[in-house]
């Protein structure tokens, strides 16, 4: 039997994907529109008198003029303009009952799209506590479609909305008539005659939201809360992700052993110990801080918060030609920019979204620690100036210098390559509400699946074929004589200017795959035994191979460098463009030749060496 | 009067919504803005009053003053 498609349609924040989670059981099909990279979820369910349902759930909508990337899917759908998707049989169009008044008119715009439908007044018990009263045989006599309330969350509070569904599909009424397309204003007028007519008793603003809006809006105390907020997420992303991490670690190793001591000896062996796990591992060990990291971001949302953060920083962001809502692909971006990328489709702008992708690499993201770690831990004294301890000041100027060469990256970019005017800021701030647990767990589990699948398909490529060029040809005894270490020793020329030895030079080589695969790297050039374990004995031997500003500009590239394959190939999914991933690749690798080319001969003079 | 130039907590009645471009207008109205609604500013931005934040009946709605001036208002006595 084939499932009656039911488009889920609403503005957002209107619960759209609780009532989703909720009906579906959160077992959703995470499909791509042809053409662009605009997910969306599908889900099945039966209805009590055992129908098939496939639930849609498209992006949140206000009305039928599209403002993103994402909005304009879900107009298309809609519209049955979509190529390759099948217009829905009907829609259900929910609606945040407290601001009925303020919505109610993208009621009658998608009424005029002349399909079956059935609206569902949502969050009727938050809107009653409020005050809110209505006469709902009058609404749904006034719009002339099936009109019911729900309460998503709640199963009871879902009954009287498939109970109808049920009763809609078994008599199937005819659907209203396809109107001809009237003003928006005209439209507005109607649905404000309509909601004087049924509102009986109007709900006020809501106190708590009222309250907390007070101290997180504040002028002092908002912009502080925030701060406060990011400080806790970014220990809790570091603190929390050191026991699953080394967890990971130890399972790669383990299973990595196991498989070793199964397959016989030879270059399949080699291939996938340390070709395939060693490089799946060294992407997947970031799968903690990244869990931890979009627990956050998901409960933030959830709450209200984020539109709140995106309000707090807006004029910030504008200085540089970005607006608020870069935000957060922003912030993800310093867990892992593969997430960051792929979150900057909430941007309105495609030259904001754009703007976004190209500066998210700069931010420190997990994999240079590592990096940066053993640089440190080698070259950087432990001693203290002030209160401070030296080798954290350079920790924290590393993450500055991500971050300002980033603002500075988008100020040159919005004046250049995506001039363009500001994009409006209309933006709605929901009502706080208390998230849902099942919601939170079943959006983690959609990221945590997009993040593995992305990167996990795009690193075992890479890993195979830098484990080859690290590997062969057979006769190679050492990295040195590989080819890996054969271009490293063409590139050992171009990178000589800039302060780096040949060892530097091969090891960035297999560091193309991801940026902490360097410290590994340099481990196998340098022929250190155990660099896994501890870098203690890397971090020794370099101090004697390379000089301080040599140091200090191989710090400077990783600021910068695009050495992550999986975030190449990202960039290329979002953008749909080659020539933006190749502008990406060149304009980082570019400031990272620069920089620690402008690094290393600083230090050099200043050392008087 | 325009919504931009209204004084914070100074309760008005939307009189016009129109943009310079009508892109502005559309996006203003799908949001919700309408003529007879009421809308107040109710918070300021932290760095020199920007963005605003106005509610719009019981809605809560943030933009710039560049939107906002498309808006018409008739403060309330």
């Amino acid at each position: 039997m084939t499932a009656y498609r039911l488009a889920l349609v609403g503005a957002p924040n209107c619960g759209k994907s609780t009532l989703f989670n909720g009906l579906t059981g959160g077992r959703a099909k995470v499909a791509n529109y042809p053409g662009v990279t605009v997910e969306t979820r599908s889900g099945r369910f039966r209805t009590p008198q055992g129908r098939e349902v496939e639930l849609i759930d498209l992006p949140g909508i206000y009305g039928l003029t599209p403002r993103s990337m994402d909005e304009r899917v879900a107009v298309d759908v809609l519209a049955g303009g979509a190529p390759g998707v099948k217009p829905p049989d009907m829609l259900l169009v929910l609606i945040d009952a407290a601001h009925m008044r303020t919505h109610l008119h993208s009621v009658l715009q998608l009424r005029a799209l002349g399909r079956p439908m059935i609206v569902a007044l949502n969050m009727i018990d938050l809107a009653k506590r409020d005050g809110l009263e209505l006469d709902l045989r009058k609404l749904e006599d006034r719009l002339g479609v099936p009109v019911v309330t729900s309460q998503a969350p709640r199963k009871a509070g879902r009954a009287a909305l498939i109970a109808r569904l049920d009763r809609v599909l078994a008599e199937q009424p005819a659907p209203p008539a396809k109107e001809s397309v009237r003003s928006i204003r005209e439209l507005q007028q109607e649905a404000r005659a309509i909601a004087r007519d049924i509102i009986v008793s109007e709900p006020i603003m809501n106190r708590a939201t009222r309250a907390i809006d007070r101290i997180v809006l504040h002028p002092l105390a908002g912009p502080a809360v925030l701060l406060a907020l990011l400080f806790f997420i970014f220990q809790a992303v570091f603190s929390w992700s050191a026991g699953p991490m080394d967890a990971i670690d130890g399972a790669a190793v383990m299973l990595g052993d196991w498989l070793a001591s199964l397959l016989p000896e030879g270059w399949f062996q080699d291939l996938i110990v340390n070709g395939v796990i060693a490089g799946v591992g060294s992407v997947v060990i970031f799968l903690p801080q990244i869990l931890i990291l979009f627990a956050f971001i998901l409960l933030l949302e959830a709450s209200g918060y984020m539109a709140r953060a995106a309000f707090l920083m807006d004029e910030l962001m504008r200085k540089v030609g970005l607006d608020g809502r870069a935000f957060i692909p922003l912030l993800s971006s310093f867990a892992c920019a593969i997430p960051g990328i792929m979150s900057a489709r909430v941007i309105e702008s495609e030259r904001d979204r754009l703007t976004t992708i190209m500066i998210a690499p700069l931010m420190t993201c997990s994999a240079r620690l590592p990096v940066y770690t053993l640089i440190i831990a080698a070259f950087i004294p432990p001693q203290s100036i002030g209160p401070f301890n030296l080798q954290g000041v350079v920790m924290f100027g590393l993450y500055i210098a991500g971050v300002v060469s980033a603002v500075t990256a988008a100020f040159v970019l919005k004046r250049t390559l995506t001039k363009g005017r500001p994009q409006p800021l209309i933006m709605e701030l929901p009502t706080y509400k208390l998230p849902d647990a099942r919601d939170v767990l079943i959006g983690l589990a959609t990221r945590a699946g997009a993040f593995l699948k992305r990167a996990g398909t795009i690193i075992l490529g890479t890993a195979i074929v830098l484990w080859f060029l690290a590997s062969y040809p057979a006769s190679a005894s050492g990295l040195r004589e590989t080819f890996a270490g054969r271009i490293g020793a063409l590139l050992e020329p171009v990178l000589a200017p800039i302060g780096f030895n040949l060892e530097i030079a091969i090891a960035l080589i297999p560091g193309m795959a991801a940026r902490e695969v360097a410290v590994g790297a340099l481990g196998t050039v340098y022929a250190v035994q155990g660099v896994d374990d501890s870098v203690e004995g890397l971090a020794a031997v370099l101090q004697n191979a390379w000089s301080l500003p040599t140091a200090l500009a191989f710090l400077a590239w990783y600021v910068f460098a695009p050495q992550c394959f999986a975030t190449l190939a990202t960039i290329r999914r979002e953008t749909n463009s080659w020539r933006w991933t190749g502008f990406a690749f060149a304009y980082l690798m570019g400031l990272a030749y620069v920089g620690a080319g402008i690094v290393y001969h600083l230090s050099r003079a200043l050392m008087g060496s | 009067m325009r919504l931009n130039q209204l004084a914070k907590n100074q309760i008005a009645q939307i009189a016009a919504v129109s943009g310079d471009d009508a892109g502005m207008e559309a996006k203003l109205r799908e949001i919700g803005f309408a003529e007879g609604d009421e809308v107040e500013i109710v918070h300021l931005g932290p760095i020199g009053g920007k963005p605003i934040c106005v509610r719009l009946n019981q809605t809560l709605i943030a933009l710039r003053a560049e939107e906002a001036a498309a808006v018409a208002v008739a403060p309330r006595s």
